[in-house]
């Protein structure tokens, strides 16, 4: 942000691009892997990676060093649903680029086309150890919104880390209200629209033969649900009503769908049922009003008692602008009741896991990129600022 | 009440501020019109419109309290140094002494040893939607904005609210004790807003802060333009806005004089004075050119509040507060210099064209040029936690090198807002003689971690975390698969 960068003292000299051998050292390290927290850590970075994690490990030869004695590191922070990069200024509809209204393009729509580097929010964001973020379609004419983005917040001309990750559809009163008004039709019409995929799927000669019945969806829709129905892409419904969560968990069972849950405010009231089959949520620990007749049972104890119950939990917390507040958000989940390395595994770890990008982000490990960010202290506390945010082994200006 | 006082030569208001006759009495409307002022037959005294009438009076009423002597608490009374090892005797609904170790407990108070936590004056939101606005969101109970005309002037807030909404405890479980409750933003003019105890009642007037003035809804910006201009009428620019407040002001002010005019002459045993009509939307604006009522005027950019500024100026008028005041840090010298507070954020910035330059420091840029900086909510998620969202504004202050401490983000909070609403004689710092409202905290309020574990309201212990059951529980979650207490 301008003003920000105005008033902000630079504490950090910039560094180079990705080519910079640096070395922090001194540090309470939260590798998020099977390493556990290392004290007194020493974490190597070099050419964009992360070369070595080592308690009181020495810092070769020509490595920058940064002393972080006294200070916390942790991977890059994740927020699993946002509209970073392709929102500008929400009330301005030309800036934002999230849904459309077209019945032609449901589930084909992609955010990635849309996603512009050079957004305000990406530096304003980033400064508060935000490195990565889901870029997640919002509905239009149907209650299959289309498929969303893994993105970085760093520099350069490209933040795209993976695209079209996953299919997002929206079931409850919003999917009714975009299906003719009942949550009944609303099944029906995600059913239809995955059994027309799955017979596209199969009858691909014929279609374009123009030898098939027609279907529901036209061809781009059809083609995007392909990988969905069989199983190799996860689709993310939004639900937070407990019934609403057990007919997508249903619906999942029925057709064999990689399922993610997202929202799910009353999920802790069908937890072990979510457990049971294995999905994983995307939720906000912090919404707790009965805001709709969907959230009722909505608590500050969500998130807790999901993690009890064995759910897999990634925070996600809708806001673009203040996509950097996920912080905020686990600091108070953890007041009530979420123990603090699970809170930080929600923003981390388990979005890394959850998204298909384990093996390259998500935990402080030799190989994975260099997204790490060395706290004054603890990151869950709104009052601790970052020193200093590598994404990608790259140090951001502050 | 702290009365503003209208500098203005001339026009005597001794016959006017007697208020020796209840004035609109509206015990059944008289057949073929609203209530008047009573005139008694052979009295010299009327009672002006605007003044809210006996029929509109509060009727809180403290909860049941006995006397509570906290102690060992870090004390921030929002007046001065914390208190390391701090007590305080709550007694009669008042603040009874606040000291250090020294002070000693009477033998007939109940004792609260608070080691290891600390202790605030109540948090006061001095704009929130609660009850107007309620959850569940649903269209039958949102009554925020009267969005049929740019100049509602004469709805008030307070006719709206709905005391079952749950957002009230959720508030209260996160220390909230006052709340200034308005309508929104739609229009130039959009109501009267009131200030509320945040306790369990029947009724808004049940919930009603005795004695506090009752506030005036303004709105400048995108908002009334937008939504009028939509409709194709004015406002569609911010000059058209501009208009809007200046032709309303100036009927205000003939209105006013008018009465002012008939009340002379009753005064003098005029018997052929004739009683201007009543107009409730001019009655509302009369009472702020009075000095009655608080002008409370959503604002975001600079130029417009100093537009704002000129206007209050040019009709003779005080603005108490601008609220979002998005870019107050670029004029924080002129709101100081003013007087008036701004009622802010800590961090919501882009959402709006207007609101693209917010920055994190906004509160503390206020705070650091002598100013009223007051975080508010406006929100009933962030209501709950506007503890963080003060040391998040205190934090950024810090990160640009100002020194910024508990004792002075604890004042954004709750003396502050307390001045926004003109109540700050009565409460919003833990000083002897002052309302007993008070938040014992797990710990240091400015942590995320930190939770309120008792609230009190005029000394009444209104929330116990350790007793969840006896909590306040609003009717509409009885019953509700799934609905608690306060969480």
């Amino acid at each position: 942000m301008r003003a920000v960068a105005i008033l902000i003292a630079c504490a950090f000299a910039l560094a180079p691009a990705r080519a910079e051998t640096i070395a922090i050292t001194g540090a309470r390290i939260h590798t998020m892997g099977p390493r556990g927290t290392i004290e007194n850590g020493t974490l190597v970075i070099r050419d964009g990676k992360i070369e070595s994690v080592a308690a009181g490990g020495g810092v070769p030869a020509g490595a920058r060093r940064i002393d972080a004695t006294g200070k916390i590191v942790t991977p890059g922070l994740f927020n699993s649903r946002t509209s970073l990069g392709i929102v500008e200024v929400s009330a301005v509809e030309g800036t934002g680029d999230a849904s459309v209204e077209d019945d032609r393009i449901t589930a084909a729509f992609d955010v990635a086309y849309a996603i512009n580097p050079r957004s305000t929010l990406i530096p304003v964001n980033r400064v508060d150890g935000l490195t990565r973020a889901i870029v997640a379609p919002q509905p239009g004419e149907s209650l299959i919104a289309g498929e969303g983005a893994v993105i970085h917040l760093g520099t350069g001309d490209d933040l795209l880390v993976a695209r079209r990750v996953a299919m997002f559809a929206v079931l409850g009163e919003r999917g009714a209200g975009l299906s003719g008004g009942a949550r009944g039709a609303a099944i029906l019409r995600l059913r239809e629209a995955l059994q027309d995929a799955a017979d596209y799927a199969a009858n691909r000669r014929a279609f374009d033969a123009g030898e098939r019945r027609p279907y529901a969806l036209s061809r781009l829709d059809l083609e995007a649900l392909v990988p969905v129905v069989r199983g190799e892409r996860p689709i993310v419904i939004h639900v937070n009503r407990a019934s609403d969560i057990e007919s997508a968990l249903g619906l999942a069972r029925e057709l064999g769908l990689r399922l993610i849950l997202s929202g799910v405010d009353e999920g802790w009231m069908v937890a072990e049922k979510i457990a049971a089959a294995g999905v994983p949520v995307l939720m906000n620990p912090m919404n707790n009003l009965p805001s709709s007749f969907e959230t009722i049972g909505a608590t500050l104890e969500n998130a807790a008692r999901l993690r009890r119950a064995g759910v897999t939990v990634a925070f996600a917390t809708g806001d673009s602008h203040n996509a950097r507040n996920i912080r905020q958000a686990a600091g108070n989940a953890v007041a009530y009741g979420m123990p603090w390395e699970e809170a930080l595994a929600a923003m981390t770890s388990v979005p890394a896991r959850i998204w298909g990008i384990a093996e390259s982000y998500g935990t402080l490990e030799p190989g994975k990129d260099a997204d790490v960010v060395i706290w004054r202290g603890d990151p869950l506390e709104p009052t601790t600022f970052a020193d200093a945010v590598f994404i990608r082994g790259e140090q951001m200006p502050m | 009440m702290t009365r503003v006082l209208r500098k203005t030569a001339a026009r005597s208001f001794l016959l006017l501020a007697g208020a020796l006759f209840s004035a609109c009495s509206t015990t059944g409307a008289p057949a073929g019109g609203a209530a008047e002022p009573k005139i008694e037959s052979g009295s010299r005294s009327v009672t002006m419109p605007w003044r809210e009438g006996d029929a509109w009076a509060s009727t809180y009423r403290p909860l049941p309290s006995t006397a509570v002597f906290i102690t060992n608490a870090t004390v921030l009374t929002a007046a001065g140094e914390r208190i390391p090892q701090g007590r305080i005797l709550l007694r009669d609904g008042a603040i009874a002494a606040v000291g250090d170790a020294t002070l000693e407990a009477p033998a007939d108070a109940t004792v609260l040893d608070a080691s290891g936590k600390w202790v605030t004056p109540g948090v006061i939101d001095a704009h929130s939607h609660l009850g107007v606005y309620p959850s569940p969101g649903v269209e039958g109970l949102s009554n925020g904005n009267e969005m049929t005309d740019p100049n509602t002037a004469e709805v008030w807030a307070e006719h709206a609210v709905w005391p079952q909404d749950p957002q009230f405890p959720l508030a209260l479980a996160g220390g909230v004790t006052t709340i200034q409750i308005l309508p929104g933003s739609a229009n130039l003019f959009g109501g009267r807003g009131v200030t509320v105890k945040n306790v369990p009642a029947r009724s808004a007037y049940a919930m009603k802060f005795p004695g506090a003035p009752q506030a005036l809804k303004m709105a400048c910006g995108e908002n009334p333009m937008r939504l009028y201009g939509g409709r194709n009428r004015a406002p569609s620019t911010r000059m058209g806005n501009v208009a809007g407040y200046r032709a309303a002001w100036l009927k205000a002010d003939k209105y006013r004089r008018d009465w002012q005019e008939y009340a002379e002459k009753v005064g003098r045993g005029d018997g052929e004075a004739k009683k201007p009509e009543r107009d409730l939307e001019l009655d509302t604006l009369a009472g702020v050119l009075a000095g009655d009522i608080l002008v409370q005027n959503h604002c975001y950019r600079a130029d417009e509040m100093i537009t704002m500024i000129d206007v209050a100026k040019e009709m003779g008028y005080r603005i108490a507060a601008f609220h979002h005041a998005v870019e107050a840090y670029k004029i924080a010298d002129v709101l100081a210099k003013e007087t008036i507070c701004a009622d802010v954020w800590a961090d919501w910035w882009g959402f709006k064209m207007e609101a693209f330059d917010g920055i994190r420091e906004n509160a503390a840029l206020v705070h650091k040029a002598g100013g009223c900086a007051v975080i508010h909510s406006d929100d009933a998620e962030g209501i709950q936690r506007l503890n963080q969202e003060a040391a998040k504004a205190m934090a950024a202050g810090n990160e640009m090198g100002m020194n910024l401490r508990e004792e002075d983000a604890i004042r954004w909070i709750t003396i502050n807002p307390a001045k926004s609403a003109g109540i700050a004689e009565k409460t919003g710092s833990l000083e002897k003689g002052k309302m007993a409202d008070v938040v014992i905290w797990s710990g240091n309020p400015f942590s995320v971690y930190s939770r309120p574990e008792k609230v009190f309201i005029d000394g009444a212990l209104v929330f116990d975390r350790d007793d969840p059951g006896k909590n306040p529980a609003t009717d509409f979650s009885v019953g509700l698969a799934g609905a608690g207490v306060t969480r």
